[in-house]
């Protein structure tokens, strides 16, 4: 079964082709990321109105939430580029997802954090074995696992394809993971708090909360592409054109 | 200054001052960090490969 | 440069370039507690009461974990063989070896207790036990496990035997330690608990080396 896939999807499997697109966007990426991000952090911590339960730690949450998503998505791209890396057969998807693995554990590393610190004053614990926490702690393992696969191999296709091939079990896990702690944690009821489920935030909250996702994806390009990028020029340091490069360097 | 009367109120954050600065200063931090690997990543590279064709040029 | 800072610095600097390898019995620590959580009850009451041991059961099988490559890799490229064949003392070789293996396992996982210890709930009074008691335990774990770890490393299924061979000797560690905790978490007076660890860290210290160096030279012959 052949797949047609558009002429840049089969260009992007050139490494240096690669290199050049990203070198490119990575400065769109990078101003991108600083104007929103700034932007979002001042409106979310000065001009979004306090929480009428929270007061203002809820602030917490325009750093939390993003990184949350991110820690989820940067984990469905790593599995999604992976696949794509094995079926296809291209070098350039698996250097993605390895250079995407160590930005979506500290994706997961600021959620459980931020999580940990608002849960203090919300829940009056540091820590609470609720349903989000622990699916973003085993997120966390996972990621974990993923990055000690691939340096344990000392020939890097191999591992590769193993970080791969974890990294689409880890994915189909997720809902089974999900739908076993939500299950677990109901079976114990912790009584002393309830989950913060906002069920509609006014829009002087969700705008700047939006604003922090998109700062937060950018950065997250910036970050993916320059890891890529490197990591490009170290697998491919005897062609012809990352000599030009080094030599340009020197 | 949006919601709050003044710089100190500001910072005091209704008295959540620790909670969310901590927070802040803990992504800073990563993304810092983040940065920083990779710029260290990017050095090692060149200076490897700074060595090596030195090395080879006197080879030749 | 004197033999015993040698293979101190030498073992640091090969551990530090692996740091993969550092870093795996500490997550296996981390994901180990983790489990009991899922497995008893979250409940802040149940787990903090068995914190401590949960803790401690942990950190000795993460210990136990990173006990593997102790010798595994200089016994592959044959260096251990010349290292035992050398005149210098084999005592100080065990020793600079252990050493260097425990300030990258035992020690760090010490360290890193009072993190999980926050996720079970234990109350912040038995934290000065909690890792007081690792950082004198662990030293022990590493020097008795150096010597299943010598006996098995020409075996290639190694691994779970050390844990055989070494589990029932970990016991005393174990139940001190734990215990040393649990009197920390009651505020009852830890000094004789410390003082037990203490004990068995110097005594496993005076002997175990020997030991250590007959089960290499066994090792390497067969």
């Amino acid at each position: 079964m052949k797949i047609n896939m558009p002429r840049w999807f089969y260009q992007l499997a050139s490494p240096k082709w690669s290199y050049d697109i990203m070198g490119m966007l990575l400065p769109w990426f990078a101003v991108a990321a600083g104007l929103l991000l700034t932007a979002g952090i001042i409106w979310g911590l000065m001009f979004a109105p306090p929480d009428y339960q929270q007061g203002n730690s809820y602030r917490i949450i325009f750093i939390h939430v993003p990184s949350a998503i991110l820690a989820q998505s940067c984990f469905m791209l790593m599995a999604v580029a992976g696949l794509i890396g094995m079926v296809w057969k291209m070098k350039v998807a698996h250097i993605v997802a390895k250079s995407a693995a160590p930005i979506g554990a500290s994706m997961t590393v600021i959620a459980l954090a931020t999580g940990a610190i608002w849960g203090k004053p919300t829940w009056g614990a540091w820590w609470v074995w609720d349903a989000r926490l622990t699916s973003m702690l085993i997120l966390l393992f996972l990621y974990m696992g993923i990055m000690a696969l691939y340096s344990a191999f000392e020939n890097k296709a191999s591992g590769d394809q193993a970080a791969a091939i974890l990294a689409l079990v880890g994915l189909v896990n997720i809902p089974i993971i999900k739908y076993s702690v939500e299950w677990w944690n109901t079976l114990h009821q912790p009584a002393t708090f309830t989950l913060t489920k906002k069920p509609a935030m006014p829009p002087e909250m969700w705008l700047p909360l939006l604003v922090m996702v998109l700062g937060y994806y950018c950065f997250f390009g910036f970050l993916l592409m320059a890891r890529t990028r490197i990591e490009l020029l170290e697998r491919e340091n005897k062609s012809g054109w990352v000599t030009t490069i080094i030599n340009e360097q020197l | 200054m949006g919601y709050f009367n003044s710089f100190s109120e500001f910072l005091d954050m209704g008295g959540h001052a620790l909670y969310v600065w901590l927070s802040y200063a803990i992504t800073l931090a990563v993304f810092i960090l983040n940065l920083l690997f990779i710029w260290l990543k990017k050095r090692a590279f060149f200076s490897l490969a700074k060595r090596q064709t030195k090395r080879e040029q006197r080879n030749l | 440069m004197s033999f015993f800072s040698a293979i101190l610095h030498r073992d640091l600097l090969l551990a530090l370039r692996n740091r993969n390898e550092i870093i795996n019995p500490l997550a296996f620590f981390m994901i180990v507690i983790a489990l009991f959580p899922l497995a008893v009850s979250p409940e802040a009451t149940v787990l903090s009461k068995i914190a401590p041991g949960i803790i401690w059961v942990a950190a000795l099988l993460a210990t136990l974990l990173s006990l593997d490559s102790l010798f595994k890799n200089d016994f592959e490229d044959g260096s251990l063989e010349q290292l035992l064949v050398s005149p210098q003392s084999l005592v100080l070789l065990t020793i600079g070896k252990v050493l260097s293996h425990w300030l990258m396992s035992g020690f760090l996982l010490a360290l890193l207790s009072p993190l999980l210890a926050i996720m079970l709930f234990l109350p912040t009074q038995a934290f000065g036990a909690l890792v007081g008691s690792l950082l004198l335990g662990t030293p022990t774990l590493s020097l008795i496990g150096a010597i299943g770890a010598a006996l098995t490393v020409g075996l290639r299924k190694g691994g779970v035997l050390i844990s055989l061979l070494v589990l029932p000797l970990y016991i005393p560690v174990l139940i001190f330690g734990a215990g040393a905790v649990q009197a920390g978490v009651m505020g009852v007076p830890i000094a004789g608990y410390m003082a037990l660890l203490g004990a068995m860290m110097v005594f496993s210290l005076m002997f175990a080396p020997f030991a250590i160096a007959a089960a290499l030279k066994l090792s390497i012959r067969n």
